[in-house]
Formats: C-alpha cells, sequence, structure tokens
C-alpha cells in the first residue's frame, strides 16, 4: 500500500503531509506528557522490530501463498496510540529512503494511510474499548481482525482518493474502489490474524507488556474518547476532501497557479525573431513532422527539435560532468 | 531469509556509499534534502501528457550521477518495487483514455513497413492521451526514486537526520528514526537467524506455519523489549535523560549555498521552459 512520488500530484501530497503533521504534533506533545524516558529506546527497538518482521513469509494455509505484517496495529497494541504513530513515521521513513518503499514526497499520504488509522483508529476505538473491562484470547483476536481489516480498508480507500484527486489515473472511481477494496480485505485478515497470534502470545507470557488493558495505568494517561477520536476522524475528512479537491480542482498545479499570479498566464510563449526563424526552418526542414496536442496548448510533443535539443542538452551537461572532474583531478594533483 | 539478506546487503552498500569522502557527500545535508524535495515537486507538477518536460528534469540525476562517481546499475535495482506499482496504475489509462491527442512521425521507409496511410506531412502514428499519461507516470516513477537514491548514497541518514533538526521537526521523531536505524541491521540480523533455524527444521516448506505464527514472532518481540530495556539502561549510564544530544555542528559553505542556487534555478528553468525543444529549434536554425 505504499504510495511512490510518481502518484501523487503536489497539492495532494501538501495537503496529506499537512494532515499527519497535525497528528504528528498531536502524538509527540502526548508523548512528552507522559515524561518517560525509557519509551524513547523501546520505541526505537519496537520500530526496527516492525521492520524486521516485515520480512518474514507467513503460510496462509490452504492457498499455497504468504502473508506479512505491516505493524501499525501490532505497534499502537504494544506502545499505544501516540507512541506508536511516532513509531510508524520513522518506519516508513526509513523504508522510504533506504528501499525507495514509498516516497519522500509521498510519505505524508503514506503516514496517514498505514500508520494514522492503524495506531488511531484501531488503538483508540477498536482496541482500547474491547479490552477495557477484560483481555481475553478472543477478544484479542477479534479485536486485531477488526482493527487490521478497518484500518487497511480505510487506507485502501484513501490511496485510491489520493490517486485520484492526483489525477494520474483514468481508471474511474468505481472500478479502481472495486480493485482496491477486496485485494485489502484478503491482506487485512491475514495481517489480523498475525497480529492476534502475537499479542495472544504476548498476553499469555507477558501480560502487562499490552497497552490500553484493565490492569494498564496508561489509559489514564491516554485519555483521548471514542467520542473525540470519531470527530477528530470527521473533521480530518472534511478537511483532506475540501482541500484536495479544492487545489485539484481549481489549482491543479501550484506552480502554474503561481506562474498565473505573476504573468498572468499559466503558460509562457517564447516569442522573437530567433523564435520565429527556427519555427519555420523547422517547418521546413523537419524530419520528424512536428504535430501540437490537440487538447492542449502545450506544443512539446515528440518534435524532432525536442528530441535534438535533448541530445544537446544531455550532451552539454555529461561534457560538462567530465570537465569539472578533469580539473577537479588535476587540482587534486597539483594540491 | 533470502529477503533479509538482501536487505542487509543494500543498507550496507547504501551506508558504505554515503560515508564516503567524495565531492557530493560533502555538500550540506540540508541543500541535498531540500533540493532533493524540490526535485520531485517539479516533476511530479508536470502535467500528465509533458513526456517531454518531464523527461527535460532527467538532466538533475544524470549529472549527479557522473559528479558523484555513483553506480547507475545499483539505481536501477531499487526501481523493482516502484515500477511495477506506477505500472499496475497507469497501465488502464491507455484503455479509458483513447482519443489521439499528438502525432509522431516516423521515416518513410518505417511508414510502408508499418503499412501506414500516408499523411499530408509524411508518416505519423497516433499517440493516445492514456499512452502518454501512462509512459509519464513511469518517467516520473523513476526519476523520484532516482533522487531519493541519490540523496540516500551521498547522505548518511545521520545526516540526513541533522538536516531534519534544521527544519525543526520535532525531535522526538528524529530520535526514533536515528534509533529505528541503528537497530534495524541487528534486529534483521537476529530475525535472518530464527528463520535459517526455522528452515532447518521444516525442510522444503514455504513461509511459517500457522502453528507457528504467535510463538515465533513473539519471542522476537519479547526479546526485542528485553533488547529496548538494556538498551535504556547502557543510554542511562552513559548519561541519558530522555533527549540526545545534538551532533557536531555541519557548516554551511558557500559553495553549498551555490550548489542550492544554481540547481533551484536550473529547476524553475526546466519546469517552465521547454528548454530541450528551444536548444533543439536554435540548432535546427544554425543548420
Amino acid at each position: 500500500m505504499h504510495m511512490a512520488d510518481a502518484l501523487v500530484a503536489p497539492a495532494v501530497a501538501a495537503t496529506m503531509y499537512a494532515c499527519s503533521t497535525v497528528a504528528a504534533g498531536y502524538s509527540v506533545k502526548k508523548v512528552r506528557l507522559e515524561n518517560d524516558p525509557r519509551k524513547v529506546p523501546v520505541m526505537g527497538v519496537m520500530g526496527a522490530f516492525v521492520f524486521a518482521t516485515q520480512m518474514i513469509n507467513f503460510t496462509i494455509p490452504g492457498t499455497g501463498s504468504s502473508g506479512h505484517l505491516c505493524g501499525g496495529m501490532l505497534l499502537s497494541a504494544m506502545l499505544g496510540p501516540f507512541a506508536g504513530f511516532l513509531t510508524m513515521i520513522g518506519v516508513l521513513l526509513i523504508q522510504c529512503l533506504l528501499f525507495a518503499d514509498g516516497g519522500l514526497l509521498a510519505l505524508g499520504c503514506n503516514v496517514w494511510n498505514m500508520a494514522f488509522y492503524g495506531c488511531f483508529l484501531g488503538a483508540l476505538c477498536i482496541w482500547r474499548p474491547m479490552m477495557r473491562k477484560s483481555v481475553t484470547k478472543g477478544k484479542i483476536i477479534a479485536a486485531s481482525v477488526i482493527g487490521c481489516v478497518l484500518t487497511l480498508q480505510l487506507g485502501a480507500f484513501s490511496v485510491t482518493l489520493e490517486t485520484l484527486a492526483s489525477g494520474i489515473t483514468e481508471l474511474p472511481f468505481l472500478a479502481f474502489v472495486a480493485t482496491m477494496q477486496p485485494i485489502h480485505l484478503a491482506i487485512g485478515c491475514v495481517e489480523g490474524l498475525i497480529t492476534a497470534a502475537v499479542l495472544c502470545f504476548v498476553h499469555e507470557a507477558r501480560p502487562e507488556l499490552l497497552w490500553g488493558t484493565g490492569e494498564n495505568k496508561e489509559i489514564k494517561e491516554g485519555r483521548f474518547s471514542f467520542k473525540t477520536t470519531v470527530l477528530a476522524l470527521v473533521a480530518a475528512a472534511v478537511v483532506i476532501g475540501g482541500g484536495v479537491s479544492l487545489f485539484a480542482s481549481a489549482n491543479p498545479d501550484g506552480l502554474e497557479w503561481s506562474m498565473e499570479q505573476v504573468a498572468g498566464t499559466s503558460e509562457l510563449e517564447a516569442s522573437g525573431q530567433v523564435y520565429d526563424t527556427a519555427d519555420s526552418i523547422q517547418t521546413t526542414l523537419a524530419v520528424l513532422p512536428d504535430y501540437a496536442f490537440k487538447n492542449s496548448e502545450s506544443a512539446v510533443g515528440t518534435s524532432f527539435s525536442g528530441i535534438v535539443g535533448g541530445a544537446i542538452v544531455l550532451g552539454v551537461c555529461v561534457g560538462a560532468c567530465y570537465l569539472f572532474k578533469f580539473f577537479r583531478k588535476k587540482n587534486q594533483g597539483t594540491a | 531469509m533470502n529477503k533479509i539478506n538482501s536487505a542487509l546487503h543494500e543498507m550496507e552498500h547504501v551506508s558504505q556509499m554515503a560515508e564516503q569522502n567524495q565531492w557530493m557527500n560533502r555538500i550540506h545535508p540540508l541543500v541535498k534534502f531540500l533540493l532533493t524535495l524540490m526535485y520531485m515537486i517539479m516533476v511530479v507538477s508536470f502535467d500528465k501528457y509533458h513526456l517531454a518536460g518531464i523527461c527535460s528534469m532527467a538532466v538533475y540525476p544524470l549529472m549527479i550521477f557522473l559528479l558523484g562517481d555513483i553506480s547507475f546499475g545499483e539505481a536501477l535495482h531499487r526501481l523493482r518495487i516502484v515500477l511495477p506499482v506506477v505500472c499496475i496504475v497507469g497501465i488502464f489509462n491507455p484503455f479509458f483514455d483513447r482519443e489521439i491527442v499528438t502525432y509522431l512521425g516516423v521515416p518513410a521507409f518505417l511508414g510502408e513497413l508499418l503499412h501506414l496511410t500516408p499523411k499530408d506531412a509524411g508518416y505519423v502514428i497516433g499517440i493516445s492521451g492514456g499512452v502518454l499519461s501512462m509512459l509519464s507516470l513511469m518517467v516520473k516513477g523513476i526519476l523520484t526514486v532516482l533522487a531519493s537514491y541519490l540523496l540516500i548514497v551521498t547522505t548518511t541518514i545521520d545526516k540526513i537526520c541533522y538536516a531534519m533538526r534544521m527544519l525543526h521537526i520535532p525531535r522526538a521523531i528524529v530520535t526514533q528514526i536515528m534509533l529505528i536505524y541503528r537497530y534495524v541491521t541487528v534486529l534483521l540480523r537476529e530475525t535472518g537467524r530464527v528463520i535459517q533455524a526455522y528452515e532447518l527444521r521444516s525442510p522444503g516448506q514455504k513461509g511459517i506455519r500457522i502453528d507457528a505464527w504467535g510463538s515465533l514472532v513473539g519471542m522476537l518481540l519479547l526479546r526485542s523489549m528485553d533488547r529496548a530495556d538494556d538498551v535504556y539502561a547502557s543510554m542511562c549510564l552513559r548519561g541519558f535523560h530522555g533527549e540526545f544530544p545534538a551532533g557536531a555542528k555541519i557548516r554551511m559553505r558557500g559553495s553549498d549555498l551555490v550548489f542550492l542556487a544554481v540547481w533551484a534555478a536550473l529547476f524553475v528553468l526546466f519546469r517552465i521552459f521547454p528548454v530541450f525543444q528551444i536548444v533543439g529549434q536554435i540548432f535546427v536554425s544554425w543548420g
């Protein structure tokens, strides 16, 4: 479910960064209020643990295929929603930088889709209410499966909305949703069962490690009611929906909007004698005929001049690089 | 196990590259971080049909690969994750957007070979909007992955964290990133050993069976929690009181600022003007 940079428009990326920043800012504040220095290394090691266990293949009985652990729900059940959310941010950033799994620009989207729902919704709306009075194996399994399925469904739906708002796919909304949701339903079920198996083991071996259970005092420290969480989610949905659609419809490109403000037009036109002469010569000599886009004012198609120009610019750049390296070696030699 | 080994190998390779004393590695981390973000924004901001413009942005990775003596083959290896995702999203575009938006001219012999009907300006092949948007999506995916690769192989995670601190990203988040990065290698090796032991006891089996899901990962988790306690104890012994001390200050040099200004200007230039076409037209007019 990691979104690549190419799948998001700048306006969508900025909106999702803003939403994730608000959630991260609130989490930082809550973790600071807990004032537990022990939590710092625990979060770090747990982040590394989730990273490592994502590499394990779990055989799905009767299918011959295998599933994986994502870790959002597991982290929040162990560390709580706020510490879990911050840890997931670290995991997602390292994944995107070291393994190109997700993108730097799409990090805001990925944090929202994979960490926010899993940690906030999963922990505060599902895990904690179910574990408040008593903890049983059945409750752990139910909370894990429901939590993983629901948060993955929401995450997948967000991916659909963000991709469509970015305008990079021609796939109709319903077709996209119909493709994404069932796949993630199956993934959610498998992840839920893996999470449940691990949490049941922890409950049997070291029950005090689980967050949000009846006897765990962190319940009081991390108070964030069900009603407040739902209201926050609704508010976030309105902000994202409104923000994304506003940017996507009115200003599909922030840079073009800026150009329109500065130059009065979103397309800059080259003019002058050189341009006109080149244009006429190109029309006469063109080896590959130049056609403009039918429905676009942009005339940069696959024209001959574009290809020749590209080759020249890239050739000059490569030449400049070799010259730079040559003089640098020369200077190092004389030094 | 192979997955874990390849992840470890990749991390080691990236870390070795980033720690080299190369010209690109010495540039201030904040400059590289900001430039990478700016480059990505410029690349993804292009219209879906603007393939020529997106291709012109290849100038940045091309020059940095050459200037930094960075292997291009390793960078291509990273595309294995992004390209399939991008292709899956983009593959439907040619089916839903069939309107011809541009024509590609072909030499006469090829036109005859393909049995094309000649138009006024020669033999042409119509290109639909969907094909263009699919190709532009792929090129965008490749360029953004290359840009992030160039950042990580010329800048250590510690330096990226330093740049993030300069951008006032909360210390709690930056500390987490540093800690996760430090312990990922340790836990990957440990996970690798556990999986190897399991595989040796269950030959020919693919993955971990359902009856071992909880105990195998659960044991690993409990050991990780115990390890976190040990880490905390050793940190306390070294004077840890909840916050990491700031590392040595990295000075911003004049050349770093020049590097930032030149590339930022070039990004804007390539984003606004069809540089390839203008240069080509000048060349054609001289010719």
